[in-house]
């Protein structure tokens, strides 16, 4: 078969190319549902890259839906290098609301500079429990995390709506909203400090994120505990004969992993809204899936997902007004066919590229045909 | 308690049943095929649009309900050529039709209807309208069995009874059929059913389409039999509550019927206990809504029973390697 001599793709193709054909094909299918219903589609994507880089303004809005989308981009990858699919990034990032808003209530006339890091801290405690207890059922009891995401999702939800209607609401305030932090306990925003930025939402946490993903390289690639959970990720037999505990690694990787995703609630709560609100996340657990599998699970591509995504959404927003007609679900389509294109249907251009790079490279060919005739005569 | 009362709750359970139980077998034929299939919300999604846009358009439900079943069988057989023939992570196409559906009925909605995502209203044609029985007024005056036929098991859409009729019909396809008994040995152990020359992935393309119908019969039952026109994300997760009821009745048919009669009847329950008290404690209705969703990871976890999927569930099947 034809199969067996295609040699794997050079890495720059791996990551570079491969996502972009997978983007651009992408693009190409919302263009044409957008041609289909009699809109220009080059206008469109003109209005969404305006909308999303074309000022100050325009860019912090930007900044701040990348934010969130690095958060869960991240805790999607940390989960996928140990092969665990965490689905539920929206749900421990809706929970780990409870935790911020808990801290930053009581601490609210304190500096922000204090309230903040206990607020990560409280945030990433309940986002970090609500991927343990899944981790911990996959690891101790067998049950497939993914499953168990999905339904803590709606648990999730279904405890925000009782905790925010009959716990946090003030008695005075009809809508359903904790009660707001005082000035001194909010976050400032990059518009403090930057002007061009205005008084955009984009706030100190887009600084946090960073760390994250700069501690998400340390962790998985440089440290002990990263290339055990690489190892299991590759092959979970291994690394039970190699006498590393199989279910610790789970578990601690999937309360990192909803530790990450909490921080979703700290840019909302104490960055963007400064009190707590009924479904903040706004689906951006499931933005993470799309820049994970985009970026490829590495913190640089994440970072760049997280910036294109974030880029849709603020263009999508502003999409509507350009264009009537056009809303900003165009951009939920671009990002399923993301998610299509690059984690579903890898198979569709994978094969055909390897196929390119063989006959381009006659050595590349010689080691392929080489390699085959080692496999069949062993 | 009063017996009109009883008779009502379980009237609505009955109605809020039927897209669950619909969507659960849906789910069962594909995982049982070895098929993970967490896309059932979005392929009833797009069925709930496009049935309400044709039905809107045209004013025939029958045409409605046909478009509903196209547009899911599509879906289905999309999300099949990344599962199946793509060799692609079945979960993550899942994902990308859940959301492609999201995106897609609230644009093409707007687009198409200008109605900020919803149709319009549908004409009395243009959906199911309920059935009465036989004799279902001649015998309501009859004490107990006889209300019990005329308020609940009459007067119904049709859909409501198709669902119904898919559980015995599906559990002698899964068990009574040379195509059943292949379907599972294909989700169990897939390369002795290849050893045994048939194709798998033809199987397979099968069960995934078998899906794709009953998704579409479940999506066209919120727009046009139990609404009257489609509404933004209207299938509001009860495609992962089907996916929970098919863990919950460890996908097995019959099971699934009593499953989603248990999860319809939560439902019920919680629109009926907004605000009251039972035992004189105001249960919370969030508690009621999170029951299913809680109950299935408890069983998951094996601390009642244990619920254990198809074996090759969820992985692509590669020929010789």
């Amino acid at each position: 078969m034809s199969s067996a001599i295609l040699k794997p793709l050079p890495r720059w193709a791996d990551v570079v190319l491969l996502p972009i054909l997978n983007l651009a094909l992408a693009f190409i299918v919302s263009g044409l549902v957008v041609l289909a219903i009699g809109q220009d589609p080059l206008a469109a994507l003109n209005a969404i890259v305006t909308g999303a880089f074309g000022n100050g303004y325009n860019f912090g809005y930007t900044l701040y839906y990348s934010t969130n989308f690095i958060f869960t981009g991240i805790a999607v990858a940390v989960a996928a290098h140990a092969g665990l699919f965490n689905i539920g990034g929206n749900g421990q990032a809706y929970i780990a609301g409870l935790g911020v808003i808990a801290v930053a209530l009581p601490l609210q006339f304190l500096p922000w500079w204090i309230t903040f890091p206990i607020a990560v801290v409280a945030g990433a405690a309940v986002g970090g429990l609500w991927g343990f207890i899944p981790g911990w059922l996959q690891a101790k009891r067998g049950s497939h995390v993914v499953i168990t995401t999905i339904m803590f999702n709606f648990i999730a939800a279904a405890i925000m709506v009782y905790m925010v209607v009959n716990v946090l609401k003030p008695a005075g305030i009809l809508a359903p909203e904790s009660a707001m932090i005082a000035p001194e306990g909010r976050m400032p925003k990059l518009g403090a400090f930057i002007p061009w930025f205005k008084n955009t939402d984009v706030n100190f946490t887009l600084l946090l994120a960073l760390l994250c993903l700069v501690g998400a390289y340390i962790l998985i690639w440089h440290t002990r505990f990263g290339f055990a959970m690489r190892a299991l990720g590759q092959n979970p037999t291994a690394t039970r004969y190699a006498g590393m505990s199989n279910s610790r690694i789970i578990m601690i990787v999937m309360t990192m992993s909803g530790a990450l995703a909490g921080m979703v609630a700290v840019n909302q709560v104490v960055g963007v809204q400064y009190r707590l609100v009924l479904d903040y996340v706004a689906d951006a657990g499931f933005v993470g899936i799309a820049v994970a599998l985009m970026g490829r699970n590495h913190p640089i591509g994440i970072l760049l997902a997280a910036v294109l995504f974030g880029a849709l959404y603020q263009g999508g927003n502003e999409l509507q007004y350009v264009i009537p007609g056009l809303s900003k679900e165009m951009v939920v389509v671009i990002q399923a066919l993301v998610i299509l294109f690059t984690g579903a249907m890898e198979g569709l251009f994978r094969p055909g590229l390897q196929r390119v790079f063989m006959t381009l490279s006659p050595r590349q060919k010689a080691a392929a045909v080489e390699a085959n005739s080692v496999k069949s005569g062993s | 308690m009063d017996l009109g009362l009883i008779l009502s709750t379980l009237d609505a359970t009955l109605r809020l049943s039927t897209p669950l139980l619909l969507a659960c077998l849906a789910g069962l034929y594909s995982e049982r095929a070895g098929v993970f299939d967490i896309g059932l919300e979005g392929k009833m999604l797009a069925s709930a649009f496009a049935a309400a846009a044709v039905a809107a358009v045209t004013a025939n439900v029958w045409l409605g309900l046909l478009a509903g079943l196209a547009v899911s069988i599509t879906t289905a057989g999309l999300q099949g050529a990344a599962a199946i023939t793509l060799r692609g992570n079945q979960l993550i196409a899942g994902v990308a039709i859940n959301m492609l559906a999201a995106g897609l009925t609230t644009f093409l909605g707007i687009q198409w209807f200008g109605q900020g995502g919803r149709t319009p209203q549908l004409p009395v044609t243009g959906r199911f309208q309920n059935i009465d029985l036989p004799f279902a007024n001649e015998l309501a005056g009859v004490p107990i069995l006889g209300q019990i036929y005329s308020e609940l098991i009459s007067g119904h859409n049709i859909l409501v009874y198709v669902a119904f009729l898919a559980v015995p019909i599906t559990w002698w396809v899964l068990y009574r059929t040379r195509f059943g008994l292949r379907l599972r040995a294909v989700g169990e152990n897939p390369k002795a059913v290849d050893t045994a020359g048939i194709s798998v992935t033809r199987l397979r393309y099968q069960a995934v389409l078998i899906t794709g119908l009953l998704c579409g019969l479940a999506g066209a039952f919120f727009s046009i039999a139990q609404g009257s026109g489609f509404g933004n994300n209207m299938t509001a997760g009860k495609g992962f509550i089907a996916l929970a009821a098919l863990i919950f009745a460890k996908w097995k048919p019959v099971p699934a019927m009593f499953t989603c009669l248990l999860f319809g009847f939560l439902d019920a329950l919680q629109i009926r206990l907004q605000g009251a008290e039972i035992f004189g404690v105001g249960v919370p209705v969030q508690a009621i809504q999170a029951l299913p969703y809680l109950l299935t990871v408890i069983l998951l976890a094996g601390f009642i029973g244990k619920a254990v999927g198809p074996k090759a569930g969820g992985v692509a099947y590669t020929k010789e390697r």
